[in-house]
């Protein structure tokens, strides 16, 4: 599963772009293929889509205004007395180069409600987002997204930054309008500096490819519970960010632990604000 | 090697297309020997051709420069038109102020035996990052015609700091400045006339575009603001005085950052940022709708780390 997760996320956009590199093919605006068929067969085995409309949302600009960073928030739709739970979501970029962009895992204990992060968008794309529910279930929705035009490209904007800010995290934590302080959901954020260099460019003097270069996993702890992991592949903007809706469980603090795909672990923890903002 | 045979085909194209009457790229006499065609205050469109940037080329008493080929070959070719209308000279140099699709998809217009393509250290890495996705992305809006033999072409003759090409009586002042606009912008000053070409380090009319780093292009224009020149070429905009045309740019970029500052200190998403940052800009600019959604996320996404 996993050596088959890390060839859909990373190796097989790769190869992808490659081949398109070489043979500049026609852009797939115009191109009647749709790839979503292909999509459910290689990332869920061709398991049955459900209608999701109900149990999750997402949320993205119809147009991507900057192609590096555009913001995509998932909402779990399910009313709280719903027998079932949300598992995992599933966020497929159709049309880029490495369509699936992540998979997040929910924490059995946290009643994680919203995350929100940023992705690249290479083309006009369906975006499809597909929660496995402890009914053992998937369920899809997607939206549509147009391409940004201009000068925006799904690369870094600041290479050197972008280097000297590896493995930097940062943890942030809101107040959640209409909320109690004390109970109730809060709302918190994950950054990590990274490049998460796609890997689709030459090197001008060798003439190969950049090895891809990204976070490949995230998890989100509150003392043992998990919060919140993510599986991330290539189409995940620079700097990963996640925020992100749970419930507390009492711990003192959020512990985060990353890892990149050159074998990088970056750890951090912070006190949970007791006031819950 | 696939690039390198387009290239040498087009080589032999370039010359022919050129002889086979393209009309020359309108350009005003500026000052004397520079020569500066406006690009229109528009998106990159097929009917437009991508001519929306500046572009222009200076004239020494041995050999020419041209810096930015425009927005597509098309471009490229009326603006060689329009060199050779005004001189036999030889083409010593094309500097290319960035790496962005409107300033350098005609550069295989000019590719010529003798001719150096001159750009920032950075730029090689930018082409390389972007080039594919430029093309692929242009030829969605610009159509299949336009881009067809549009080729990517790094530059050969790459600026670290600070270097002077030498025309003939002439010498051109080239600099290479950290992430601001872009991560490769490279200036041009013609020290006899006193003109900067400043490619997208400055915007005039036309709304600033953020592809680099919002912190870096103000500390950038203080820094630029301290060339001793008469007058500019932006990259987009009219021909300005010097420094005055800095103004309006440093007054939008101080107001996206401060902005996007109180954004991120009361807690807002990035979606809230490109709905409202610098939203009292609006009426200031030219394609205010078109870029300042995306100048806002990206600065969101650079002050959030500060």
């Amino acid at each position: 599963m996993l050596t088959q997760l890390a060839r859909l996320l990373g190796l097989a956009g790769l190869l992808v772009a490659m081949q398109f590199g070489a043979a500049l093919a026609p852009a797939a605006a115009a191109d009647p293929y749709d790839p979503w068929p292909g999509l459910v067969q290689d990332i869920f085995n061709n398991r049955d889509m459900n209608d999701g409309s109900a149990v999750i949302a997402i949320e993205m600009p119809y147009r991507a205004e900057d192609a590096a960073i555009v913001p995509v928030t998932l909402r779990n739709l399910l009313p709280p007395d719903d027998p079932r739970r949300v598992v995992a979501i599933t966020l497929v970029i159709d049309q880029n180069p490495s369509p699936m962009a992540a998979r997040f895992e929910l924490g059995s204990a946290s009643s994680v409600s919203q995350i929100s992060t940023r992705v690249r968008v290479n083309n006009y794309t369906d975006v499809h987002a597909v929660a496995e529910l402890s009914d053992g279930k998937l369920y899809m929705t997607k939206t549509f997204v147009k391409a940004s035009g201009g000068c925006s490209a799904p690369a870094a904007k600041n290479m050197e930054e972008a280097q000297a800010k590896i493995g930097q995290m940062r943890f942030r934590q809101f107040a959640r309008p209409g909320e109690g302080p004390t109970s109730g959901a809060r709302e918190a954020q994950v950054m990590i500096g990274h490049p998460n260099n796609s890997g689709l460019q030459m090197d001008q003097v060798t003439q190969l490819y950049v090895p891809a270069f990204f976070v490949n996993e995230l998890r989100i702890w509150q003392d043992g519970n998990l919060v919140l992991a993510m599986e991330g592949g290539i189409s995940i903007s620079e700097d990963p960010n996640i925020r992100f809706t749970y419930v507390p469980n009492g711990a003192k603090g959020i512990r985060v632990e990353a890892k990149d795909t050159a074998g990088h672990v970056f750890q951090n923890e912070w006190q949970v604000d007791a006031s819950g903002i | 090697m696939f690039h390198r045979l387009l290239a040498s085909f087009l080589l032999l194209t370039a010359s022919t297309f050129a002889q086979a009457g393209f009309d020359p790229l309108p350009v005003d006499e500026i000052a004397p020997g520079i020569f500066v065609h406006l690009g229109a205050s528009e998106l990159m469109t097929r009917a437009n051709e991508g001519a929306i940037a500046n572009v222009g080329f200076i004239v020494g008493a041995d050999a020419v420069a041209v810096i930015d080929t425009g927005g597509s070959l098309n471009e490229g070719r009326k603006l060689l038109a329009a060199v050779r209308s005004h001189t036999d000279k030889p083409i010593r140099y094309v500097i290319n102020t960035h790496g962005h699709p409107d300033h350098v998809f005609g550069n295989a217009a000019f590719l010529s035996e003798g001719t150096s393509f001159v750009g920032h250290r950075n730029l090689p890495r930018a082409l390389a990052a972007r080039g594919h996705f430029y093309i692929d992305s242009f030829r969605r809006i610009m159509g299949d015609e336009l881009l067809k033999d549009v080729v990517i072409v790094p530059p050969t003759l790459l600026i670290d700091d600070t270097r002077e090409l030498e025309l003939g009586g002439r010498s051109l002042v080239l600099r290479a400045w950290s992430t601001a606009h872009s991560d490769s912008d490279l200036t041009v000053v013609d020290k006899q006339t006193g003109t900067l070409f400043a490619g997208d380090l400055v915007f005039l009319a036309h709304i600033p575009v953020l592809d680099g780093s919002l912190r870096g292009w103000l500390k950038t224009i203080d820094e630029l603001g301290e060339t001793v020149v008469r007058r500019v070429v932006p990259g987009h905009g009219p021909v300005g005085d010097w420094p005055a045309a800095l103004a309006d740019e440093r007054r939008y970029l101080e107001r996206l950052g401060s902005d996007v500052r109180a954004l991120v200190k009361a807690g807002k998403p990035i979606t809230a940022a490109a709905a409202t940052a610098a939203g009292s800009e609006r009426s200031r600019w030219d394609l205010f709708d078109d870029y300042n959604a995306r100048n806002a996320t990206a600065a969101f996404s650079e002050i959030e780390w500060e």
